[in-house]
């Protein structure tokens, strides 16, 4: 077990797919055993992919009555051996953060991709948005920590599916994709590899399937029907899952590993790209979609001699709070255009010394590359 | 429980959470009897609950995996489970207020997909746990902690519901029953599809007190007064059946 490499599923080469058709050949490619969602707009073209292919491949798929239910059968079907996977968007995310939360508290591994669109609520139910950031990270109840990627593009949603299933099944945690309407329904070209690397799961027959000696390690995930007498429980446990609700060591000892295991391993999950930021004057922080205009509108200013430089996120959570402190104290100041009111500009302005710039856009539509490079021009 | 069964509970785990006089702790001893007739081997099994009392009586006292989730969610964490490993002998347990109240859309989904599982609702018609408030099977005007003045509403018949949406196997027995209860839960693990059995189970400390239904025995007796069969309901007036509880298989 561990990392293993094995044939991609998809024939190697070029593929023309949409975002959303991207995650379900990720899904397939990473091995994904169990897929249930809800139709919803814009993740639904994923769902009715995975309806055919899964049948291809031998999975199972399952549309359930609701998000819900959906994001509960996967944790069921993870405990019972397979990979699983729910995808949705804003108000799908919302009614299932409960059940994060118990995935969190029970190290279930668990990937969710969620196609965001403009919120609030209902909001503008086909149109672009990056509301959820803070919801990735807080959105179900105590203190918890989860992980939360951003792909750019239509390859990038096929890899950073795989690679959630495999951070997942690594540190038994829910891995959260936050796509956006825009990649979601974006055509685009992508390859597929002969290869693709995947983690699978640490099995260890007859040890604590919550315990370990280090104060952040990640135990062996045992499933249902081997004899392993397993204990499941949402209430704060020991390492044999026995319930232990009042005891305060062993509460604060529990919450404290799973945020260890995650925080401590940041350097492992966190992945960026970086542009221009050796001479920059200003770094433009960016993720997402709206990294795809960010890149463009520096290239076009850095023709006209600006010194501007990008970093693109592609991990969001952890975050990647050193990273920002060091470009932090080499740049005069950090620019930040995002489809929010300014969600990942306020975690930057607890790292960065320099001035923090958010362009917070919630119109419903992309940033365009103009509007970036307007603002640039005002802040030089 | 009797000591032949001893050999199905978790080592280690001593103490029961029952209330005194609660009737759960003779289901968990049904459910017991009826899976070691059937010499089902509890590695197959997989037991699903969720919040309150009666989702404790397979965790964490059945010695085979239990899964203990959130509320009302179990039949969607089952139905996960079930449709990865087919192999999986699954049950699922819970209370009237998890299964019908906050989870009755999982609950009559699971019965029209027919997912292959059983279903045991201990119906102790109030929250338990929480102290006793109203719920979706509190009788019309039975005095709970939020119905001071009496339950305004109708109760669900969880059978009739789960029956009309697509179970294959629908019965109901309560605890004072024990003979016909451990027969009908042999069947319901024994059929192939949804199977749905309704534990009528006394609360004696948060329903019967607030009702002056008097002691653990006074609710026992009452119950079994009251408990009649299909048959012979259909010779009774609808006044003669106020108060009565149809059992069997419906």
């Amino acid at each position: 077990m561990g990392k293993q490499k094995v044939n991609s599923v998809l024939p190697p080469g070029s593929y023309y797919f949409s975002g959303d058709e991207a995650v379900a050949e990720g899904a397939i490619a990473a091995r994904c055993g169990y897929c249930a969602g809800y139709p919803i707009t814009p993740a639904t073209e994923t769902l009715e992919r995975l309806s055919v292919r899964f049948g291809e491949v031998g999975a199972a798929f399952m549309q359930m009555e609701d998000e819900i239910a959906s994001i509960c059968s996967c944790i069921g079907a993870s405990w019972a051996g397979a990979k699983a996977m729910t995808i949705t968007s804003g108000p799908g995310f919302s009614l299932m953060q409960e059940a994060i939360g118990y995935a969190v508290f029970t190290e279930t591994p668990l990937v969710l991709v969620d196609a965001q669109r403009s919120g609030p609520s209902t909001g503008q139910a086909t149109r672009v948005g990056s509301g959820d950031i803070m919801q990735a990270k807080w959105g179900s109840h105590g203190d918890y920590l989860a992980i939360a990627l951003s792909p750019w593009s239509v390859q990038e949603l096929y890899d950073q599916t795989i690679n959630a299933f495999n951070l997942a099944e690594r540190f038994r945690v829910p891995v959260f994709v936050m796509a956006e309407e825009a990649t979601a329904h974006l055509h685009e070209r992508m390859e597929v590899g002969a290869e693709v690397e995947l983690f699978n799961r640490e099995k260890k027959p007859g040890a604590p399937p919550f315990g370990t000696e280090e104060e952040d390690g990640v135990p062996p995930m045992p499933v249902f029907g081997e004899g392993e007498k397993l204990l499941i429980t949402g209430s704060t446990h020991d390492e044999w899952g026995v319930r232990k609700i009042t005891h305060p060591e062993i509460h604060r000892k529990l919450v404290t590993r799973l945020h260890k295991k995650i925080l401590n391993r940041s350097q492992e999950i966190i992945q960026y790209d970086s542009h221009y930021l050796n001479d920059a004057q200003v770094a433009v922080v960016c993720y997402g979609f709206t990294a795809r205009s960010a890149l463009f509108a520096v290239e076009q200013l850095r023709g006209e001699g600006k010194k501007i430089g990008v970093l693109r996120l592609k991990t969001l959570w952890p975050f990647a709070g050193e990273l920002i402190k060091d470009i932090g104290s080499r740049v005069g100041k950090i620019f930040i255009p995002e489809m929010n009111m300014g969600q990942v500009a306020g975690e930057i302005k607890k790292y960065a010394a320099c001035e923090v710039v958010s362009y917070g856009q919630v119109t419903g539509e992309i940033v365009h590359p103009h509007t970036i490079m307007e603002q640039l021009r005002r802040l030089m | 429980m009797v000591r032949e069964l001893e050999k199905y509970l978790r080592p280690g785990i001593g103490v029961t959470t029952y209330c005194p006089g609660c009737g759960e702790a003779i289901l968990q001893g049904l459910i017991l009897r009826a899976i070691d007739e059937l010499k089902l081997n509890m590695d197959d099994m997989l037991f699903v609950s969720g919040i309150g009392c009666a989702a404790w009586i397979p965790s964490p006292y059945f010695n085979a995996d239990a899964l203990h989730t959130l509320h009302g969610r179990t039949i969607a964490f089952a139905t996960g489970a079930k449709m990865v490993n087919p192999k999986l002998k699954v049950m699922v347990i819970s209370g009237d207020g998890d299964l019908a109240d906050i989870g009755g859309n999982h609950l009559i989904h699971g019965a029209r997909r027919n997912m292959d599982m059983t279903v045991i609702c201990a119906n102790n018609q109030n929250y338990g746990m929480t102290g006793g408030q109203v719920c979706a099977t509190t009788p019309e005007g039975a005095l709970t902690m939020t119905t001071h003045q009496g339950n305004p509403f109708r109760p669900f018949d969880l059978c009739r519901l789960v029956k009309a949406a697509g179970a294959v196997y629908v019965a109901r027995y309560a605890v004072t029953q024990p003979v016909a209860m451990v027969r009908g839960i042999k069947k319901a693990l024994q059929t192939e599809g949804f199977a749905f059995i309704e534990a009528v189970t006394p609360c004696p400390v948060q329903f019967g007190r607030r009702n002056k239904l008097g002691k653990p025995a006074d609710m026992l007796k009452d119950l079994m007064s009251r408990c009649i069969t299909e048959e012979k309901a259909e010779t009774l007036s609808p006044e003669e059946l106020k108060g009565k509880i149809i059992t069997g298989e419906l």
